[in-house]
């Protein structure tokens, strides 16, 4: 191994990418836009979307009361609810969204409500869509308060305090600090977008400098040179790490900008300043959650090797193509291999232990959660950075193993 | 010099099983001579020229190049060779200067020696105008001079060339093959793969027939003719590898 030709290998490489527009959309240029475009772009229209749909005052339509005449003229009156008339085709016109929920009220459901014991009433509302399932919880709530104040009025009919129905209170509040509440609600995202991107970022320089050198017939100029195979392979291997870990670091680097902007613009300091910057506003939080820098650092850290990984199982892949599109066709289906165990990550209730500690991507994807929200597991840290680096170091031996092949090389 | 003993290379093939490109090649290349290796298309050509510049390595047999043995001593082998084929190609994103550079660099020269040869190899090329400019940009003629100054960075021993003036049109061919006689000139020794009689009649001081695989015949071109009682090159070679027999 020869380190002068390794780095001008590297050298060359690194310069030769600068200058591929696909590379630099893949490394530099997608990384940096996807933290904003998430923040500003998907997170401000989600939650414009959701706020327009809770300041609708919901349509109701009733069905049936017209021997319940106090309980529809109370429903009326409410400045939370607008009752239009029933049409005909009730359900459709949920479903066509011209109604977003029906109140059904049983024959005799005010004269059962004095009596005692009122039959059940009925709400209809189209599930999964944001209008309906919002003027479904209004109707609700309104339902609630109304059962509360029956409540309330029987006890007060007998002489009976309202504490009797309802005899204590209780308040919920967060003492945890605003970064390990972002951990948790952002530690299944970040290590998601890292794994993604780190692969993304590794793809394309993999592509260039294997399918895409065999292609363009400078790869067998290359081998003409008197430098040793495995110092080829290590200088284009290293150029296809910088690739992904600068997709990782543009990509954090724009996290960190949209957190400071965002969580000014917002009336509050950057979100991933710890301490100082804890008493953002609500608001902030709300769409940008504070992360702990500790935590980033460590998942930076642990990400390492599987960038190592990555850079050389793309590096292997991509080789063995005859052209840049049997690379592609290769390497795009394993985008989904590399998704599926950052997903199951994310879902909630999956914790790590000693067997999913093994499994790759998936044990990234579980230890980063934790650390981001300040849960420091240095068992199973350990246990992932080694298996990572041994994963990481049979994908680069048999990167090496692979350019030396003669039918790998030159499979035409 | 140039000395290929028994050199052999057989493939693997799923459909067509073991395929020998090449068969127990023998022969031998001396500096100041350009040997020039005849055959049709597939017969073996650049499968023996890759062995000799190791790019391959042969299944059996050997050769030595400049006195270093091709299995043995590989990468020894390249730093004296220079190999210029249809199939090398430059990098588009770099500039003439950049890549003359770069395999200046593989080649274990100083910046400063790099400089230099740069500044002599572009004054015989007259690369000036375009040395700057970006490889994807360049007329087939700037990218064989490119090509060429890349291979003669190192200033090698030994020059290899294989199918040069494949698709090139016929001053940028000329071009090539005047500098490939400059080469033989200049003490180098030269091999030189082919299909076109022409090339082989003005340039080649021995020829080697090839075909599937095996050196069919050898000699100059004035011992063929004598051999085969007849003057026209292309029916000497048609007579040497019977393809008419076969029709």
């Amino acid at each position: 191994m020869n380190w002068h030709n390794i780095v001008t290998v590297y050298l060359k490489e690194l310069k030769d990418s600068l200058r591929d527009r696909r590379t630099l959309l893949s490394t530099i240029l997608i990384p940096t836009l996807v933290m904003p475009l998430l923040t500003f772009g998907v997170g401000t229209v989600m939650s414009k979307v959701i706020k327009k749909a809770q300041e609708e005052i919901p349509s109701v339509a009733i069905l049936g009361g017209e021997d319940s005449p106090a309980v529809v003229a109370a429903l009326k009156k409410s400045p939370k609810l607008r009752v239009v008339a029933t049409p005909a085709d009730w359900k459709q016109a949920i479903s066509d969204k011209k109604l977003r929920v029906v109140l059904q009220l049983p024959a005799k459901f005010e004269a059962g409500l004095l009596a005692g014991a009122a039959p059940a009433v009925m709400v209809y509302n189209y599930a999964g869509e944001l209008k309906s399932e919002n003027g479904a919880r209004v109707l609700e709530r309104y339902l609630i308060e109304l059962r509360e104040q029956t409540i309330a009025d029987r006890l007060a009919e007998h002489g009976l305090a309202k504490t009797l129905a309802r005899p204590f209170e209780f308040k919920r509040e967060n003492v945890a600090p605003p970064e390990k509440v972002g951990g948790n609600m952002f530690g299944g995202l970040v290590p998601y977008l890292i794994i993604i991107l780190c692969f993304t970022g590794a793809m394309y320089p993999a592509m260039d400098l294997t399918a895409g050198e065999k292609e363009r017939g400078t790869m067998e100029t290359l081998l003409c040179s008197p430098v040793a195979r495995v110092d080829l392979v290590l200088g284009k291997f290293l150029m296809v790490l910088t690739g992904s870990l600068s997709a990782m670091g543009f990509m954090l680097l724009s996290m960190g900008l949209t957190a400071a902007v965002g969580g000014s613009l917002m009336g509050g300091g950057g979100a991933v300043k710890a301490g100082a910057g804890a008493a953002s506003s609500r608001a902030a939080m709300d769409v940008i959650p504070m992360i702990d820098p500790v935590g980033l650092l460590g998942v930076l850290a642990m990400v390492f090797p599987v960038a190592v990984m990555f850079a050389a199982g793309a590096f292997t892949i991509a080789l063995f193509a005859k052209s840049y599109k049997e690379a592609q066709s290769y390497l795009a289906p394993m985008m989904i291999v590399v998704i599926l165990p950052a997903v199951i990550g994310m879902l909630p209730g999956i914790d790590l232990n000693w067997r999913l500690a093994l499994v790759p991507l998936l044990n990234l994807s579980l230890v980063c959660k934790e650390m981001l929200s300040g849960v420091w597991h240095w068992n199973y840290i350990a246990i992932i950075f080694g298996s990572s680096c041994v994963y990481a170091a049979v994908a680069l031996a048999l990167a090496v193993k692979m350019f030396s092949r003669e039918d790998v090389i030159f499979r035409t | 010099m140039i000395e290929a003993r028994n050199l052999t290379k057989t493939f693997k093939d799923k459909k067509r099983g073991v395929i020998t490109a090449v068969d127990h090649v023998s022969f031998t290349c001396r500096p100041g001579q350009i040997y020039g290796l005849l055959g049709a298309n597939g017969a073996g050509k650049t499968t023996t020229l890759r062995l000799l510049a190791t790019l391959l390595q042969p299944s059996s047999g050997t050769a030595t190049v400049a006195g270093h043995d091709v299995v043995s001593a590989a990468q020894q082998v390249r730093t004296h060779v220079g190999f210029l084929a249809a199939s090398t190609a430059l990098y588009a994103r770099l500039t003439a200067r950049e890549m003359i550079t770069y395999f200046g660099e593989l080649n274990g020269m100083s910046a400063t020696a790099i400089k230099a040869r740069i500044k002599q190899l572009s004054a015989e090329l007259d690369m000036a105008e375009f040395l700057d400019r970006r490889c994807d940009k360049f007329s087939t003629g700037m990218k064989q001079k490119t090509s060429i100054a890349r291979t003669l960075v190192h200033d090698p021993a030994v020059m290899i060339f294989d199918e040069p003036t494949l698709g090139l049109d016929v001053m940028t061919a000329r071009a090539i093959v005047k500098f490939v006689r400059e080469c033989r000139d200049r003490g180098k020794t030269v091999i030189y793969s082919t299909h076109v009689m022409s090339e082989v009649e003005k340039l080649c001081d021995t020829i080697g027939i090839i075909h599937d695989g095996k050196l069919c015949a050898e000699g100059t071109l004035a011992e063929l003719r004598a051999k085969h009682a007849e003057q026209d090159l292309e029916e000497i070679f048609v007579r040497i590898v019977g393809l008419e027999d076969t029709k």
